[in-house]
């Protein structure tokens, strides 16, 4: 298992500064959820790890900086599904989920027979066998998020990053989607980071939330400690009631301002 | 795969067997199998007519072959790396940018050059059609953004506007070369000879080898710039070196052809919609398929209007503007 370590990370387009100095540091095999408003700096911190966008600080790998890593190197230890993974039409889903063997082929290498296998096998476990042949067009919205995180999980990176990985998804896929990452959490001893909108969702599945502002860090800790209801209305600006139940599920539920009295 | 090799080496036999004057076509086969080393049969065919064969047709095929393969091979990769399905070679403005570069040649002294030890014309074509393509490039990404299908094809139709505009211009300033610069423009292959063939060889397996390994990578490019760069890939480094060999090939065969439309664009597509949109097979299949249809789109050229020929780009651009404007309207339904 991997553990993933930030320090004073930094992320800037041209003038505006998306995230500032975020540290923190991932334990090997541990969920960590960032929450926060749009604009908070979210998917700029993934991206960052994934190496879609240049970061300032540094940023560890079981404790070596990702600097000193190739880019291909740095795809075999990181998986990143993107918040909008482009989704070729006339792609089949076996041709997709192939290009998560990328980071193992030599750059004017072709696949071999064990990175399809390797394709096959994670089509099996994904229950997408028969969907291989199928055209990404032809997919349901469940499905494609399916094939996205097939994917990631045929690049058999240690890390997983997952940019809003159930905005797309109704209650039931959303459900499904996030269960599916936690059994491949325990099978792979992944360690996972997720930007994630449904902070009832973030709570139950992850084990540490990291509330984020403006591009900084505001709070992290678990769902209790986080998820309270002065702190997201400070920073989300929203009414909402924050109930606990019994098993420890922390629910959000907002309100009307002003119509709590009608209530019963 | 095999149907594809085997179509190619049918349209290679068909052409060298069809033409205007020569021996009856049955005979061609004979006199091919008579030529090879430690076989002798009897073919009937005349030392003069063999000439017809070899010096005329042979060449005539190859290049064709050769030139089909090419631009096919570029379209598709053109449509890979710019992930735009309605780019080739000509509409990036790279055929044009390329004539210009040999109209140039043509200008300072084509009879003077061409003994040079390294011909300038593939050269100077190469560098007028790389100009041509950053050009177009830069302009459609800086207008339309990198997703904009439109904008750069529009690039693209404005830089061919304007490398016509510079040829037309320096054209007018040499009138002595008018005369050879546009029968070549029509296309040359009614002159094609084993000359011809050398000339373009090296560029041609080049460019081709070059793009055939990169075939995965042209897959892995279409999950768009970030995806790829996840997946541990240098997106700048592919898009330059595919651009680059694309570019060397296409230039290298519009030296030596000139100017024939929409084979880069035909093809790829038709080999997309029968084999499937994975370029690990479309770029392999486009080479066969590319030489196949030129070869196949010149033979009426050579029998329809004899003794005067068709030019080729005619024969071409004729099947290949209906299909062009059929594509565009499926792409529209698509949305």
């Amino acid at each position: 298992m991997t553990s993933l370590a930030f320090d004073r990370v930094s992320v800037r387009y041209a003038a505006h500064a998306a995230l500032s100095d975020f540290s923190d540091t991932v334990k090997p095999g541990e969920w960590l959820c960032l929450i926060g408003p749009n604009g908070a700096g979210k998917s700029s911190l993934l991206r960052s790890v994934a190496g879609v966008v240049k970061h300032a600080g540094e940023i560890r790998v079981d404790g070596t900086s990702l600097r000193f890593r190739s880019a291909k190197r740095r795809a075999q230890l990181i998986a990143y599904v993107p918040q909008s993974p482009v989704l070729p039409d006339d792609m089949s889903v076996r041709e997709y989920v192939v290009l998560g063997r990328n980071p193992f082929i030599a750059h004017f290498g072709q696949e071999t027979k064990h990175d399809w296998d390797i394709v096959d096998d994670v089509l099996v476990r994904l229950d997408l066998s028969e969907f291989a042949e199928r055209r990404l067009a032809t997919l349901s919205g469940g499905e494609r998020q399916r094939v996205v995180i097939a994917r990631a999980i045929a690049q058999e990176a240690p890390i997983l990053l997952l940019d809003e990985p159930t905005s797309a998804l109704d209650i039931g896929h959303q459900q499904q989607a996030l269960e599916l990452v936690d059994k491949l959490r325990r099978e792979h001893g992944l360690t996972v980071v997720s930007a994630m909108h449904d902070l009832t969702l973030a709570g139950l599945y992850s084990d540490r939330l990291c509330l984020l502002h403006q591009g900084y860090r505001v709070a992290t800790g678990t769902a209790a400690e986080v998820l309270r209801p002065e702190t997201l209305a400070e920073f989300y600006g929203v009414s909402a009631r924050v109930h606990h139940e019994p098993d420890g599920t922390v629910v959000v539920i907002p309100y009307r301002a002003g119509d709590v009295s009608d209530r019963h | 795969m095999p149907v594809a090799i085997v179509a190619a080496c049918s349209a290679l036999l068909l052409g060298v067997m069809v033409g205007p004057a020569g021996p009856v076509w049955w005979r061609v086969p004979l006199a091919l199998v008579d030529h090879l080393p430690f076989v002798s049969i009897d073919s009937g065919v005349t030392p003069r007519e063999w000439i017809i064969i070899w010096e005329i047709r042979m060449p005539r095929v190859v290049l064709a072959a050769l030139v089909g393969s090419t631009l096919a091979l570029s379209g598709a990769s053109y449509q890979g790396v710019f992930r735009n399905p309605l780019v080739d070679p000509y509409l990036l403005g790279v055929a044009a940018g390329a004539g210009l570069g040999a109209t140039v040649v043509f200008t300072l002294n084509r009879s003077g050059t061409s003994s040079w030890i390294i011909d300038p014309l593939p050269l100077s074509a190469f560098l007028g059609g790389l100009v041509a393509v950053v050009l177009t490039y830069f302009v459609g990404t800086a207008f339309g953004g990198r997703r904009s299908s439109a904008t750069l094809v529009l690039a693209g139709v404005a830089v061919t506007a304007l490398a016509t505009a510079v040829q037309t211009f320096v054209l007018q300033r040499n009138t002595d070369v008018i005369r050879q610069v546009y029968s070549w423009i029509l296309g040359r292959l009614s002159t094609a000879s084993w000359g011809d063939v050398r000339l373009v060889i090296p560029y041609v397996v080049l460019s081709t080898v070059t793009l055939l390994i990169h075939r995965r990578l042209l897959d892995v490019m279409r999950v768009g710039e970030d995806e790829a760069t996840a997946l541990g890939t240098s997106v700048d480094r592919v898009r330059i070196v595919v651009v680059i060999a694309a570019t060397l090939g296409t230039s290298a065969v519009v030296a030596v052809s000139g100017l024939i439309g929409f084979v880069g664009i035909i093809v790829p597509h038709a080999v997309r919609l029968l084999a499937g949109a994975s370029y690990r097979t479309i770029i392999p299949l486009s080479i066969f398929a590319g030489a196949t249809f030129l070869v196949l789109a010149d033979i009426p050229g050579r029998i329809l209007q004899n003794p005067s020929e068709t030019p080729i780009g005619v024969v071409t651009a004729f099947f290949g503007a209906p299909f062009f404007l059929l594509l565009l309207r499926t792409r529209q339904a698509n949305r």
